[in-house]
């Protein structure tokens, strides 16, 4: 395994439905005040910083005015990428590669309670001339794939139940999840269908939160860690943006970054290499589309897998052992900050009553959420 | 430091309009589409692609960066978007940088799009969310008032008058009359500038630079690359970037700190020790007639207080001693937000392989900067360049 780049700190505030208590600056500031407490470093010793917004997400225009000041960044190298904070973390891979830099955070944040209009929102992320006028609640989006994903798999409405009673149990014993529940197979399949075969508990929650992560080149982080979390691999696609153009059965984004982060991983059967995955179950059938993109499973297998229970956190392949989003909740442009925290908590043998013994390799992967097909990956190992 | 040298070869711009006929995604395939020409390359040989553009409020579209990926080509490729939000154009190239210094890409298209007019009736509105929502937008500021207060106080701290501040559009306009891009190239005089509009003392109309729509695009590539797809590579020796605080109320606004401490990690990087000597074309970011002046003095072009000596001397004009903004800068071009970042860019890039045309300053220059600026007056992106 090459040793490279490797995660040594890491922050959160912890995700909650609604935080009236804070601001964005005050959430943002919690998670990097940690994780450099965690690191061991000052913030004056960071090489540069990388921020994760989306103007319309946190109501500012050029939102990344408001980056630096939190995270001890004023008068520093610092940017903003507006993607997904698996992306901002592909950015800072890129930057300590290049050899300027030594220690690179990053920070990723929702606010999702601010928000009191998010589907009209959604709408506006459509082409404003082919798509916009269709004036659609933008979750049919989510229910015209989920349904193609079941005509070409052999997928079923249960199978996709079963990850959501799995994911909100996973999340009652993550201290940090804000959407956890104990529920029945028959409750999830009788809950209000929003657009067919897509349900209301189909649908994850929003969350509030801020995630900070401290990535150093291999000397730095053997001289300041005990435990590197190694990034072996990390990748990020982008499909199309139409909805005309793309594939509806197949998450292709998802399978174009998993074979770039693979490929950098050198990992060739990711089945039998990957010990667990933390992937984007924004929509329950999204995670099984998700594994099935990132060949951890066959097309059409995991569905299957779930009813076995392989997928539960005593099971041979772990998916979303924190709760995922189901159960955590959807944190807009930092869903991924989450899925990266998870599995750092994991292979460190931190992950609490929901830790899988004897970790060594996990994945995470985020989609940006409707309607996009933009997806990012990262595998990291102990 | 044994970094990976990266190299731009290839460039495109699109003509800068108040109202471009064309959709945004439009916009951004077609600057792509001349980049690639221009090297002879195609999509295929693209192996990711970094682009830039400032707040989603022009375009009008949630997510703009995925809105625009399949007109920026980048369908089923690696594609993210940066921004701080003025400093957009130049921060673009620094990105690329990123991509391609890292080793894990050989090129990298780079392209920045701005749709202004989209923002109807004008786009200024899209400036009265940037503020910060407690202290600031209650106030309902606008963009040309905190700039009329920062000219304010550099005019006084210098004790320059708005005749001599009025002398960089009356040049930069000029140049503009060469570049096929331009929207407001003109031969006007310091009397016009001052007769003009009165937007908010001390600004009048014609010291702002017009609100624009257009797309431009690099092409970035290793070494190894590069030196096969053209002759003339002309290579990013330098970047620097940083954002100060956003409580911009706190600072003292006559000097611009900000670009100082990018231009200084540029120039390290560079390896340059005096900048106004080794330096021998500039295109500081003038979206205001004084910011260039401000940030000719931010980049240590010359001393603090000395940058009215240089333009009353002609040391910036296109023959003099160090050209600042030869292309017509963002005054006399236009100023689609993130595109006319990337246009100085090329300015310098066209500049260094002596293909500027009219435009080409003498004296076979060798070493050029483009530098930008943005946010609420707190971003400095600084990129140095060789030929």
């Amino acid at each position: 395994m090459t040793k490279e780049i490797a995660i040594i700190g890491i922050g959160t505030t912890g995700f909650r439905a609604t935080t009236p208590d804070l601001s964005f600056r005050e959430l943002t500031y919690e998670a990097a005040k940690k994780a450099y407490v965690d690191a061991g470093v000052e913030p004056k010793e960071i090489g540069a910083f990388v921020a994760t917004s989306e103007d319309f997400c946190e109501g500012y225009s050029i939102a990344d005015e408001y980056a630096p000041d939190q995270v001890g960044a004023a008068l520093r190298p610092i940017y903003t990428v507006p993607g997904d904070f698996i992306q901002s973390m592909g950015s800072g891979v890129m930057m300590l590669r290049s050899g300027l830099y030594d220690l690179v955070a990053v920070q990723g944040l929702s606010k999702a309670s601010n928000m009191i209009t998010k589907t009209y929102l959604t709408d506006f992320a459509l082409d404003p001339i082919y798509n916009r006028p269709l004036k659609e609640h933008s979750d049919y989006i989510a229910g015209m794939e989920m349904n193609r994903y079941f005509y070409e798999t052999g997928t079923f409405r249960e199978q996709c139940a079963q990850v959501v009673v799995k994911n909100k149990r996973n999340a009652m014993f993550n201290p940090l999840a804000g959407h956890g529940c104990d529920l029945t197979l028959d409750y999830v399949m009788e809950s209000p269908m929003v657009s067919y075969p897509l349900s209301e508990l189909d649908i994850s929650p929003y969350s509030d939160g801020a995630v900070v992560i401290v990535m150093a080149t291999a000397e730095t982080a053997l001289a300041l860690s005990d435990t590197p979390i190694w990034v072996r691999g990390i990748g990020w696609t982008s499909d199309t943006p139409g909805l005309e153009t793309r594939d509806w059965g197949k998450a292709v984004y998802a399978e174009l970054a998993g074979d770039m982060a693979y490929k950098m991983a050198g990992i060739r059967s990711p089945r039998s290499e990957v010990d667990f995955a933390e992937v984007s179950d924004e929509f329950s059938y999204k995670e099984l589309q998700h594994l099935e993109a990132l060949r951890l499973c066959s097309p059409g297998e995991a569905g299957q897998l779930t009813m076995d229970g392989v997928t539960e956190i005593s099971g041979d392949l772990p998916v979303n052992p924190s709760g995922g989003c189901l159960g955590v909740g959807c944190l807009l442009e930092c869903t991924g900050g989450q899925k990266v925290l998870d599995v750092v908590l994991q292979l460190r043998g931190e992950a609490g009553q929901n830790q899988i013994p004897d970790v060594t390799t996990g994945l995470a992967m985020s989609w940006r959420g409707l309607p996009t097909t933009t997806g990012a990956v990262a595998i990291l190992s102990n | 430091m044994g970094l990976r040298r990266v190299a731009i070869v290839g460039a495109g711009i699109t003509k800068f309009y108040r109202y471009a006929q064309e959709t945004p995604k439009e916009l951004a395939y077609e600057a792509a589409k001349m980049a690639l020409d221009s090297c002879e390359m195609t999509l295929k040989d693209i192996d990711c692609v970094a682009l830039g553009t400032a707040p989603d409020a022009f375009d009008g579209v949630h997510m703009n960066g995925e809105y625009l990926t399949d007109g920026a080509g980048a369908f089923q490729k690696p594609f993210m978007r940066h921004y701080v939000g003025g400093g957009t154009g130049v921060m673009s190239p620094i990105h690329g940088w990123f991509h391609v210094a890292s080793g894990m890409f050989d090129t990298c298209l780079v392209i920045a799009e701005e749709k202004m007019s989209s923002a109807f009736p004008h786009p200024a509105g899209a400036f009265l969310t940037i503020f910060d929502h407690t202290t600031e937008q209650p106030l309902f500021p606008t963009l040309i008032w905190i700039f009329a207060i920062e000219m304010h106080r550099f005019m006084h701290r210098h004790g320059y008058t708005k005749e001599e501040i009025a002398q960089v559009a009356v040049k930069n306009k000029r140049n503009a009359l060469d570049h096929p891009s331009a929207q407001l190239g003109a031969e006007i005089t310091v009397k016009d500038v001052l007769d003009s509009e009165m937007m908010a003392y001390p600004v009048n109309r014609l010291d702002i630079s017009p609100t624009s729509d257009g797309a431009s695009a690099i092409i970035l590539a290793s070494e190894n690359v590069a030196r096969r797809v053209t002759e003339k590579p002309v290579w990013i020796d330098g970047i620097g970037y940083c954002l100060d605080t956003a409580y911009w109320c706190n600072r003292d606004l006559y000097y611009p700190d900000y670009v100082e401490v990018a231009a200084r990690n540029a120039y390290e990087m560079a390896g340059i020790k005096e900048p106004s000597k080794e330096i021998h074309v500039a295109e500081p970011y003038d979206p205001f007639t004084y910011k260039e002046l401000h940030h000719i003095e931010g980049l240590q072009l010359c001393k603090r207080g000395e940058s009215v000596k240089m333009l009353l001397d002609g040391v910036t004009q296109r023959d003099g001693n160090l050209p600042c903004c030869p292309s017509g800068g963002l005054l006399g071009v236009g100023n689609p937000i993130a595109a006319s970042g990337i246009m100085k860019i090329i300015e310098i890039f066209l500049q260094l392989r002596e293909e500027a045309g009219a435009r080409q300053v003498p004296g076979k220059p060798t070493c050029g900067l483009a530098q930008a600026w943005g946010d609420l007056m707190q971003v400095g992106t600084v990129v140095v360049m060789r030929s």
